[in-house]
């Protein structure tokens, strides 16, 4: 039997009524081991004006590169209450900023490990479906070969790399059009 | 072993497009680029898991959170999550939220000069049972003006927001009502290209839900990704 898919719809300017009660800016907890990174950024539109009213929202695994899923049935350890899910409204200027561990690699295709990322998924008012992305992490040999960067024209990778602003902080931004439009992927 | 099965494309006309001129603010906030096509790996068959510990079983009767009851027409609207190859999607998460009866929400940035209602937030969530199953008590919203264009008002809606099994699912939608004079005329609703498809965002009204001398019901299905027929290939190599 095939079903129709539901049609996305935007979040629309109120989403805060229904969504703030799961905001999570702080990924992983004290017990959850990994290097302690936060990560800050802003959404800008077209005219480079930060988005005010945009969410974003963060899937990670943790330091040993293994998901809080049950389709991830690698023998890694996987803290107990780390559940790897981030929820960032953007504040009056369109900044973010949350705070997590580093994740370790996770298996690609042909089980050949990616580089660490962030899986990023961006919603606002004015945008009907949501965006994907990836945060990839500055100073990481292994970006040299993960198999999704390599499939980015090399000129725009650099919009999935965060930039290294001191120890420990990290900016990366979402830019929806123009010079530096940021990457987003179709799955 | 561990083959998983990856999620299929949309079919074609469901999902609407970035750039919609006829919804004014995509101009400045639609990619210009194309999206870049990769392949899926387990960081997007993979996705945040939620259990019934994450809501109160009263999250779901948005009509009981105040010391009053909310103004407006009580209602119940349930229905089931389901994929496209209409699997059932057990214990996934359920976020709505919506306008109250005359038509305006609690946020700074509604300045509709419709009433607010002070026992009436307009927030609610649930967990799905393990048949897929949801259900909300609440009040019918109303309509309400916007400044898209001249004389433009929001069909009678409640948004939706889904995550289902992988982060790649992640869905946020809109729940309209039936007969509403007002959708065809509303650039949200019209950005579904496909007729059907935009036909189940309308929900039912639903006589055998309705509890007599209380409430009437609405039904709305909502249908997320389904996955591939046959596994992908071995994700993690063994």
């Amino acid at each position: 039997m095939s079903l129709y898919a539901s049609g996305s719809q935007t979040v629309g300017p109120y989403l805060h009524i229904g969504l703030t009660w799961l905001n999570t800016d702080r990924i992983a907890g004290p017990d959850v081991k990994g290097e302690r990174v936060v990560i800050q950024g802003r959404v800008l539109d077209g005219e480079g004006v930060g988005v005010n009213d945009a969410l974003v929202e963060i899937w990670q695994a943790n330091a040993a590169g293994k998901y809080a899923h049950p389709e991830d049935h690698q023998k890694k350890a996987l803290e107990k209450g780390f559940r790897g899910f981030g929820r960032v409204p953007t504040d009056a200027k369109g900044r973010f900023r949350f705070s997590t561990i580093k994740p370790g690699r996770v298996p690609g295709l042909e089980g050949k490990p990616q580089a660490p990322h962030l899986s990023v998924t961006v919603f606002m008012r004015g945008m009907l479906k949501q965006l994907s992305t990836r945060i990839y992490f500055p100073g990481e040999a292994a970006n040299a070969q993960d198999p999704l960067l390599k499939l980015v024209p090399a000129a725009r990778r650099a919009t999935l790399v965060a930039r290294r602003k001191a120890k420990g902080l990290l900016e990366w931004d979402v830019v929806l059009q123009g010079r530096n439009e940021t990457v987003f992927f179709d799955f | 072993m561990s083959k998983v099965q990856g999620y299929r494309r949309f079919h074609p006309g469901t999902q609407p497009e970035y750039d919609f001129p006829f919804y004014a603010s995509t101009a400045l906030r639609h990619p210009t680029q194309p999206l870049v096509i990769v392949p899926q790996t387990l960081s997007e068959i993979t996705g945040p898991v939620f259990g019934h510990g994450d809501v109160k079983p009263t999250d779901n009767d948005l009509t009981r959170q105040h010391k009053g009851a909310p103004i407006g027409e009580r209602i119940i609207v349930s229905g089931r999550v389901l994929d496209e190859n209409a699997k059932p999607m057990p214990h996934t998460l359920v976020e709505i939220w919506q306008a109250n009866a005359a038509g305006r929400y609690p946020h700074k940035a509604d300045r509709h000069n419709a009433p607010i209602d002070p026992n009436f937030s307009g927030a609610g969530r649930a967990i799905t049972d393990a048949e897929g199953r949801y259900r909300f008590i609440t009040i019918r919203p109303g309509e309400y003006p916007w400044r898209n264009h001249y004389n433009a008002w929001r069909p009678a809606h409640i948004h939706f927001s889904l995550f289902g099994q992988a982060f790649l699912t992640r869905m946020v939608t809109q729940m309209y009502f039936p007969g509403d004079p007002l959708l065809p005329y509303d650039p949200m609703y019209m950005s579904i290209p496909d007729e059907k498809a935009r036909v189940r965002l309308v929900s039912q009204f639903d006589w055998e839900g309705a509890i007599p001398e209380q409430a009437l019901a609405y039904r709305f299905d909502i249908v997320l990704r389904g996955r591939e027929v046959t596994p992908m290939e071995d994700l993690l190599g063994e």
